[in-house]
Parts: C-alpha cells; sequence; structure tokens
C-alpha cells in the first residue's frame, strides 16, 4: 500500500494527468520553486512562473481554457482571490451559460485555504461558501489524501471551472512554508489522517458531487468539510463515551452539494450539527438547513461555525474556528 | 538640511535591535505564523519617517514593524501584538502583517499591492480637508505589478493627490527574480501615468532622506505624487525560514529533502523531452545559486553597517547612543514578556 501526505498526493494526481495529456499547463506566482518536482519533469513551458498579478494571470488562465488548454492556477491563498474575483465571479463562471452552454472554460484554480498556525483573519479564511454561492462554479474541499488526489483528478478531468480547496493544517508543504518555516518550536492541531494516508497505485477520480459517510452513528448527523471533518471524528469519539452516537458526512465537495446523502443521513437520525470552519451566516451551514427543511424533514439543528474575523493570537484562534469542545457542547444541547 | 546621520542611526538601530528580538522570539515559538522582517530596508523606512508629521498617514505592507517604530507607536504594545496578547497593539487580533494605530494614521495590510489605494485614499483625506498632509505608501518591487497599485499610480496622478509611493526594491519576491517578472523599466512605468520618479540607493539613509524630502515638498505643496525608487536588500530573504535561505546556509541538512524528491521526479519516466527537464532543473538550480550569491552577503548593503561605518569617527558619541539604545530594548523585551496584562 502507498501511503502520502496531503500535497504529495495532489501534486502525484496532477503529475499524472499531465503526463497523459499536454494540454494540462501550470502557472501562479512562485509556482517554478513550489511545483520544482513537476517542473524537472515536465520542463518549463508547463510550469511556469507569474508576476503578481493575479486578475491578469487567473483571467488569462479563464481564457486559455476556453480555447484549448487545461490549465491549472494557482493562488497563494484563498484570501487572495479577492483581488481577482472578477475572473471566477463574471467569467469562468458565466461563459457557459452565456453562450447558450456551448462554451465552457475548464480551468483549475488550486488555492490553500484555512486556519490553525496563527497567521491571522487576512491569511486564514476558508471562503469556500463564498465561492459555492456563485452559479458555475464547482467548489472541493477534501479532507484526506485519498480524496485530494482523486478529487484533484475529477477537478482536471471536469468540464467547467473548478476552484480546489487545499486545507493549509493538512498540507505539509503549506504549514512548512507558513506556519513552522522549519521551526521545531511550534505545533499545530494537525489532524493525523488527513495529513498522511493510504492512496492507490494509480489515481482514479473520485466523483464530484459525491459525500462520503465517515463514522456511521444513529443519534445525530454532523456534516463538515476539510479540517471540521476531523474536529467532528474526535468529537464523536468523545461522545461515544457519553453514550450518544454521531455520524459523520465529509461533503469533500461543496458545490454542487449531496443533497441526496445529506438529507438520507438527517432523516435517519433527525438531528443535524454542521461543523464549518467557514463564516456562520449566509453560507454552507444554513445552505444545509435549507436543503433538509425543502425536502420536508423535520430534525434538530445547529452549527459550530467561524462567527468573526480570525484572531491572530492562537489561543483566540483556537476557540474561534470550530473545535472538539464546541462540537461536543453544541450536540449535547442538541439531545436535550 | 539634512539632519546629522547620528540622528537617523538612531531609529535604523533601534528598528534593527528591536527586529532582532522578534527573530529571537519567533524562532523560540513565541510568536506565530509568517515572519517578514524588515531588516535591510531600515534606511529607507528611516529617510522618510522622519520626516513625517502628525497628520501624515501611512500605508504599510507585510514588513511594517519598522515604520510604526519609527512613527513614535510604543514598542511595548507592538511586542505584545506579536505575541498575541490581548493589550497588544491591536489586542491581538492582528498580529504582525495586520499592525494598525489609529493615533498614527498607520495602517498595514498582508494584500501585496493594498498600499496603493490606501495612499491614494489618505491622501485625497489630506487635499480635500486641506491639511497640508501627505500620504506614504511602503511596498515592495513586485507589488509594482499588482494592477491595484498601477491604477493608484494613476489615480494619485490624474487627482494630484499628495502621496509618496515608496517601493523597496530588493529584487525578490519570495522566490521569484523580480526582474524576469517585469516587463520594462519601472521607473518609466511610473513616469508613464505622468508621476515623477527618483531611484537611489536606499542603504543610504542621507540620500533617501533628500529623495524624499523634495518628494514630500512636492507633495505638501500640491505638485502631486512621487513615485520614489530604492533598491535594498532584505537579509532574512523573503520571511524567516525561508527555504532558500536554509539550503544555502545549511546544506547538509537542508538539500537531500529536497533533492531525492526532485531527482526521482526528474528521472520517472511520462513528460517532457530531456531538453525541457534539464531546463526545468536549471531553473531550480538558477534560484539557490542566485540565493547564494546574494549581495545580503556583504555589510556595504546592510545600511545600519554603512551608517556606522561612518560615525566610527566620533566613536564615544556613537558609544552612548547604542548602549541607550541597547537598554533600552532589552527593557522592552522583559515588560513585553511580562505575563498577560488585564
Ligand atoms: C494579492 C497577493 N498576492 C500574493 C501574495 C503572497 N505574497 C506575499 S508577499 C509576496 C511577495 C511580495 O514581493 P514584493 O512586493 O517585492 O515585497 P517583498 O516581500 O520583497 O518585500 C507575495 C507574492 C499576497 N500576500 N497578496
Amino acid at each position: 500500500m502507498r501511503t502520502m501526505f496531503f500535497t504529495q498526493a495532489v501534486d502525484d494526481a496532477l503529475a499524472q494527468a499531465m503526463a497523459d495529456d499536454p494540454r494540462f499547463i501550470l502557472f501562479g506566482e512562485d509556482v517554478p520553486l513550489l511545483r520544482r518536482n513537476l517542473l524537472v519533469r515536465f520542463g518549463p513551458g508547463r510550469v511556469r512562473g507569474t508576476p503578481i498579478s493575479e486578475s491578469a494571470f487567473l483571467g488569462a488562465g479563464v481564457a486559455a481554457a476556453m480555447t484549448g488548454l487545461r490549465p491549472v492556477v494557482e493562488i497563494y491563498m484563498v484570501d487572495f482571490l479577492g483581488v481577482c474575483m472578477d475572473a471566477l465571479l463574471n467569467h469562468a463562471a458565466k461563459v457557459e451559460a452565456f453562450s447558450g452552454g456551448k462554451w465552457t472554460a475548464p480551468v483549475v484554480v488550486r488555492v490553500p485555504c484555512g486556519g490553525g498556525y496563527g497567521d491571522g483573519g487576512q491569511h486564514e479564511q476558508s471562503l469556500w461558501g463564498w465561492l459555492a454561492h456563485i452559479p458555475g462554479l464547482t467548489v472541493l474541499v477534501p479532507s484526506t489524501p485519498a480524496d485530494a488526489g482523486g478529487l484533484m483528478l475529477a477537478a482536471l478531468r471536469h468540464d467547467g471551472p473548478v476552484v480546489f480547496l487545499e486545507h493549509k493544517l493538512l498540507s505539509e508543504m503549506w504549514l512548512e512554508f507558513m506556519g513552522s518555516g522549519a521551526r521545531r518550536t511550534v505545533q499545530f492541531d494537525v489532524p493525523a489522517e488527513g495529513r498522511k494516508g493510504a492512496v492507490p497505485r494509480r489515481w482514479d477520480p473520485v466523483p464530484i458531487g459525491k459525500a462520503v459517510l465517515r463514522r456511521t452513528g444513529d443519534d445525530v448527523t454532523i456534516v463538515s468539510v476539510g479540517v471540521g471533518v476531523h474536529r467532528a471524528l474526535e468529537a464523536a469519539q468523545v461522545l461515544d463515551t457519553e453514550g450518544i452516537s454521531a455520524g459523520v458526512l465529509d461533503l469533500r465537495t461543496v458545490s454542487p452539494l449531496d443533497i441526496v446523502a445529506v438529507r438520507e443521513a438527517v432523516a435517519r437520525s433527525g438531528r443535524l450539527l454542521v461543523v464549518d470552519e467557514d463564516y456562520e451566516g449566509f453560507g454552507l451551514s444554513g445552505e444545509l438547513s435549507a436543503v433538509v427543511l425543502e425536502a420536508g424533514i423535520s430534525c434538530k439543528y445547529a452549527r459550530v461555525c467561524t462567527k468573526t474575523t480570525i484572531p491572530y493570537a492562537r489561543d483566540r484562534e483556537d476557540q474561534v474556528l470550530p473545535n472538539c469542545e464546541r462540537i461536543c457542547a453544541g450536540i449535547r444541547r442538541l439531545m436535550q | 538640511m539634512a539632519p546629522e546621520l547620528l540622528s537617523l542611526y538612531g531609529p535604523m538601530l533601534r528598528s534593527r535591535l528591536f527586529e532582532e528580538a522578534v527573530a529571537k522570539l519567533w524562532n523560540d515559538g513565541l510568536i506565530s505564523g509568517e515572519m517578514h522582517l524588515g531588516t535591510g530596508e531600515e534606511a529607507i523606512i528611516a529617510g522618510v519617517v522622519a520626516q513625517l508629521g502628525e497628520s501624515d498617514a501611512m500605508a504599510l505592507d507585510h514588513r511594517g514593524t519598522a515604520a510604526l517604530l519609527m512613527r513614535g507607536v510604543d514598542p511595548v504594545s507592538i511586542l505584545r501584538e506579536l505575541l498575541g496578547y490581548p493589550d497588544g497593539l491591536c489586542g491581538g487580533m492582528g498580529g504582525h502583517m495586520h499592525l494598525f494605530s489609529k493615533e498614527h494614521l498607520a495602517a498595514s495590510s498582508g494584500i501585496v499591492g493594498a498600499e496603493g489605494p490606501a495612499a491614494a485614499g489618505f491622501a485625497l483625506s489630506a487635499q480635500y480637508l486641506n491639511s497640508g498632509a501627505v500620504a506614504v505608501a511602503f511596498f515592495g518591487e513586485g507589488a509594482m505589478n499588482q494592477g491595484m497599485l498601477m491604477e493608484s499610480l494613476n489615480l494619485a496622478s490624474t487627482w494630484n493627490l499628495p502621496a509618496l509611493f515608496v517601493c523597496k526594491n530588493d529584487g525578490w519576491a519570495i522566490t521569484s527574480r523580480s526582474e524576469k517578472m517585469t516587463g520594462g523599466d519601472l521607473n518609466e512605468r511610473a513616469r508613464g501615468l505622468g508621476v515623477p520618479a527618483v531611484e537611489f540607493d536606499g542603504w543610504d539613509v542621507l540620500e533617501v532622506w533628500e529623495a524624499a524630502c523634495a518628494a514630500i515638498e512636492r507633495a505638501r505643496s500640491g505638485q502631486g505624487p512621487t513615485f520614489l525608487h530604492a533598491r535594498c536588500v532584505h537579509l532574512e530573504g523573503h520571511f524567516l525560514g525561508m527555504q532558500l535561505l536554509r539550503i544555502v546556509r545549511e546544506p547538509l541538512r537542508e538539500m537531500p529533502e529536497i533533492a531525492i524528491p526532485l531527482a526521482r521526479s526528474f528521472l520517472r519516466p511520462g513528460g517532457a523531452a530531456l531538453r525541457e527537464r534539464m531546463a526545468g532543473l536549471k531553473e531550480v538550480l538558477a534560484a539557490v545559486l542566485s540565493s547564494l550569491r546574494d549581495p545580503r552577503r556583504d555589510s556595504a548593503y546592510d545600511p545600519v553597517q554603512r551608517a556606522r561605518k561612518t560615525l566610527l569617527a566620533d566613536a564615544a558619541r556613537l558609544q552612548s547612543l547604542e548602549d541607550r539604545i541597547e537598554q533600552e530594548i532589552s527593557r522592552v523585551l522583559k515588560a513585553a514578556l511580562e505575563e498577560a496584562r488585564p
């Protein structure tokens, strides 16, 4: 059995696709050094550095995707999508609709997200709800190396724009780059199962829009993505000792949402707790409640999300981001 | 008239010692996240900030500490912010890339290029309110390729705003050589937008002071913005723990982790022809080699060392200033490390 680190898995799936199809090219700031292993295998024509001009190179990636290339565009952090949102919001997401379904932009935007390492509120956001709000964008948030590689392959084959979010706390590469920087004096609460795990010998796509049940449980269904899935699993274990049986559904894809899986699980347990590292208001957690209500399922509902700007101070950051204690407390209330 | 060198050396040394203390705290794991020091650009900051007054505003980038210190922000409160204490400069909410002081009209951003619009807006307030104030943007040369910064130069030009656009050019944007990512010449770019440009050595604080003096006078007298282009060297690379520098400083420890996967990938079947692979490998090696030949090894580019050399002529005066600053910084460090205050 092969095991891989999270980002290693993404790069490995990417390499497999690049070896199979020369239309895949890669670009972004510092990409030649950050993806140096791909650079020395596929050459500077396919692995390119860019100026700090996100609106230009992301927009160019969208247009190149419309004319025969399959670009993977890297943005340093999801927070920085703010400077180039137009390319996604008004162009990538709209081409298919505007052209009457005749033209698409199969671009993959690969971008780190998430917090838990003390970089502050302009560098640790999740923002998948913000992206998923836009019709026409596919938004992926893997939580394990196997899903990360498989979903990357699915993204590369998808015939439309995909935002592929890579949580920094799971990524050995980003955590070293942004978080520790070679010092051994800092520790992070990194979920072991997300950081490193078994991967297939050859990558097959993990279907987009399909959630996976990580843990079965009768009393309550926890729905989450990314690092939140691991926090939920940790909480489920704690609750088990109190006689509460919690299931954990990993969405893996935020948009399109696996509505069927959510409804099925919640209909059975009668309780829904959403764990979402993204902002609480107007986002994934509210969307999930709507999806359940629209189906006429009656359930008890609560959510554990990020409500405010993420504090820089590590201790307060840990309180603001969803953690095991908050999840347990939320579920105990649901059980009353 | 330019001030005495000693009066500019003081703030530079103070900032250097402060940031060296920060580096130590970061290495000890007491400061979280990334840490971009401004060591190497002290002369640029000192030469400009020494001439700012109460109503002047500053738009800072991810290396804002020196500017805040020199502008008079309490060093203990900055340090306590970096340590994440509730009584830090921003209540522990901001951290080193997001430092704000309303009192000093100083705002930072970790978004590359965001200093442009911020300075334009600060300058607009000054112009509209007729306060005679100026606004300063500090940013790197990599930021010059960010749309909003280029647009801000144009906006400042067309509105004739009292702004200084100070480009601290160290030639690098993280691991990228900026010259390879930048079309044309930055001075010409600014001039093409109607903003006069001056280029000078940013490691010579008196040179910076002269250039900034003229630009501030221009701005205060309603003649509009100036682009100040200062060359410098970041002594610690992009941020602390930067891999490129680690390879250079400790090759035996750092190389295997990089070289083994690199070699494996280079040899893997499927992919480009050998010539393309070699070109890729050359690019990686070139980045490492240019760090090796990096000017940061030469103290001539260190603004603090450079000023000090001249000042050695009056060693006694220099010594007493240095003693005073060293004592201050160790007092600051001690105060900052006290347990959380209410
Ligand atoms: C909009 C945006 N894109 C990318 C980044 C990531 N980033 C942080 S600093 C940096 C390099 C900046 O280079 P330069 O402007 O030359 O300043 P320096 O760091 O060299 O002082 C980059 C790309 C960012 N913070 N914001």
